[in-house]
């Protein structure tokens, strides 16, 4: 915090200094967006070695689990099963570790995620691709939804603070962050399914019904919607609350910056002081928030679907622990934090052009 | 969360009138108190509770009885099992799971933010870019897939595993602080005194963030609780014994929200687990104002 004052403190004193003009090589590694970049790469890069390892390494090693169990339950040979195991994995159980991590992180470059063990023959990269995009969509969707309406909700307890408005808000801003995701999602299911019927909780189970053919059809949006209500009600309600309690701290504490009072000063109409002046500064922490939430949401959609049987990457995250699925796991493992890696560098970026004051400050 | 906020009040102060600011605190915030209040009743239940009420035992003559009852007042379970005297034993594991957890990430987090904050150099920037990896990994995540390697039947594993995925976003709240408290006069006297780095951190810098580390405490309890009860839902903890979130479970698995009768079977934990976690947040909740004046004045 204190750092990044210092640097244009003591340029001032010194007076202007005349820097050699960096070579563009040197800019390059220099910018931002450059080392930016790099660090979402090494994240990767460290959290992919670092799944890999875990899996070989741990007790009950699924690989060396897998072979044993091939041989005793189909009476194969230990090269029959650990050529099925070097399929399954895409990995040989045989090579020096080093060299199965070496063959492992090329397959992985080329898309390779190696087979699923429950279902023969499906490769880990088709088991992501049915099942990712639904839990993308619902997140994705009910994240915004939550985000906008905490914003508004924030700012209006913000300025009305201290009155029946704020207190209620509030009140039920910090019941909503309090109650789990799956708890509420149990809530729904008993009184908006079983008790009001709002819902046929069995005909919305799935992403979308099955015999329907997705297509950019009116009908299929209205079907996936339909299957992805209760899901993305579940996440908007339990993230909202704090999403509004974070606005309104926010914008409480830029009310009271000076900048505000100015513009009050020179008789700005209020409703300009609140867009351009207390609201886009207050927003900013809020995105940065904003992606670190999302990992969160999508690790909570692991509960989320599983309650209302919504087939996305959570629903299959589940079926691949239970069924001990090592190859599925390790792939839909990645593939969660390359998305909340990737999230996080487009928040970061977005955040970079909100606010300059970042893009110079990452230097320091 | 500016250096003002914090409390300068630690110098020469003990322990003990620390805590007591900190009650009367929270007695000043009527949300902080209500909170307080929950949370101590559950777990003062919780405690001694179990000592009190008799065993329960499958009985196939008293299957799936509604709440109300006489001499069951929560009704009872599919295999006849008493819900009240469930709820009074259940809150055990969840709550002591709860804090271990909590406890266990936050002194990682203070001894690893402090200490990145304080020396800086390369041991700020290992410290900073493991956090931020291990940040970017779904710690549910992550938890239920070692779930699936681990064998985790005792509670004490259980907070272990919880506790130690859960240090990084604290570990950064403390470094920032300690990187605004180090600048400060009186630790800069001790450093002058060659009072050596665990001297100064511990006992000179740490003592003045008491109550952010409270606050940051109870935010782990509620997260740890979370998991827990999430992981039991799941069926990715055994199911051995029973606590809310085996109850949870079993209700859920039962189809008990189909049934009238079975209703307050599966509400019941529902309803403590969020009362827990309500109270937990409430506290919180007036802390960051006591911490934050600026929140609570205007």
């Amino acid at each position: 915090m204190s750092g990044a004052v210092e640097t244009p403190a003591s340029k001032l004193i010194e007076g202007p200094v005349v820097e050699p003009r960096p070579s563009a090589v040197s800019r390059f590694f220099n910018a931002w967006l450059v080392r930016r970049l790099f660090k979402a790469v090494l994240t990767v890069f460290i959290v992919t070695s670092g799944t890999f390892f875990l899996v070989r390494l741990l007790p009950g090693n699924p690989v060396d689990t897998y072979i044993q169990t091939q041989i005793a339950q189909t009476g194969i040979s230990y090269e029959a099963a650990a050529a099925q195991a070097k399929n399954l994995f895409s990995l040989d159980p045989n090579a020096p570790l080093i060299q199965q991590y070496a063959t492992y992180m090329v397959n992985l470059l080329k898309g390779d995620f190696g087979n699923s063990a429950l279902s023969p023959g499906t490769s880990v990269a088709s088991v992501i691709k049915t099942y990712l995009p639904w839990t993308l969509f619902s997140v994705g969707v009910a994240t915004v939804l939550a985000f906008v309406i905490g914003i508004v909700a924030g700012m209006i307890m913000a300025y009305r603070r201290e009155t029946w408005v704020d207190h209620s808000l509030t009140s039920i801003g910090a019941f909503l962050h309090a109650i789990p995701n799956y708890i509420l999602a149990i809530l729904i299911v008993v009184f908006l399914g079983v008790k009001l019927q709002w819902f046929n909780l069995t005909e919305a189970r799935g992403s979308y019904t099955p015999g329907v053919h997705p297509s950019f059809s009116l009908s299929f949006l209205n079907d996936i919607f339909y299957h992805a209500a209760l899901p993305i009600l579940a996440y908007t309600l339990t993230t909202v609350g704090s999403w509004a309690l974070v606005m309104k701290s926010s914008t409480v504490e830029t009310l009271g910056e000076d900048y505000v009072t100015v513009a009050r000063a020179r008789g700005l109409s209020d409703s300009r002081i609140r867009n351009g002046y207390v609201g886009r500064n207050a927003v900013l922490p809020l995105f940065s928030a904003l992606a670190v939430s999302l990992g969160f949401v999508v690790g909570g959609a692991i509960f989320v679907e599983k309650i209302f049987g919504y087939q996305g990457i959570g629903f299959s995250l589940f079926n691949a622990v239970n069924g001990r699925d090592y190859a599925v796991l390790q792939g839909i493992f990645l593939v969660i934090t390359i998305s909340v890696v990737a999230a996080n560098l487009l928040a970061d970026i977005l955040y970079s052009r909100l606010d300059p004051r970042i893009r110079v400050q990452g230097k320091g | 969360m500016t250096e003002a906020t914090i409390p300068v009040t630690a110098i020469g102060t003990t322990g003990v009138s620390r805590f007591a600011g900190i009650m009367k605190s929270l007695r000043r915030s009527p949300a902080g108190f209500i909170g307080f209040v929950l949370v101590a009743l559950l777990v003062l239940i919780s405690a001694i509770g179990p000592f009190f009420t008799p065993e329960v035992a499958p009985n196939v003559k008293e299957i799936l009885l509604p709440a109300g009852t006489p001499g069951h007042l929560l009704g009872t379970d599919n295999e006849g099992k008493d819900v009240l005297i469930q709820m009074i034993a259940g809150g055990r594991t969840v709550i002591f799971v709860g804090f271990v957890a909590a406890a266990i990430s936050t002194v990682i987090a203070i001894v690893l933010g402090s200490l990145a904050a304080y020396l800086g150099g390369w041991v700020d920037s290992v410290v900073v870019t493991a956090a931020d990896v291990f940040l970017t990994v779904p710690q549910i995540v992550l938890l239920a897939v070692l779930g699936a390697f681990f064998k985790l039947d005792s509670p004490v594993l259980l907070a272990l595993l919880v506790g130690g995925l859960s240090w990084p976003v604290l570990t950064r709240a403390v470094r920032a602080q300690v990187f605004s408290l180090k600048e400060r006069e009186f630790v800069e006297a001790a450093r002058l005194l060659d009072l050596g780095t665990p001297r100064v951190v511990f006992v000179e810098i740490l003592p003045n963030m008491a109550s952010f580390i409270l606050m940051n405490f109870m935010i782990g309890v509620t997260n740890a609780i979370y998991q827990l009860v999430g992981l039991y839902l799941l069926g990715l903890a055994p199911l051995t014994g029973s606590n809310w979130g085996i109850m949870l479970n079993r209700a859920w698995i039962a189809g008990a929200i189909f049934n009238d009768n079975s209703l307050a079977w599966i509400l019941s934990p529902i309803v403590a687990i969020i009362l827990l976690l309500l109270g937990l947040v409430m506290m919180t909740r007036s802390l960051e104002e006591i911490l934050n004046p600026r929140l609570r004045d205007r």
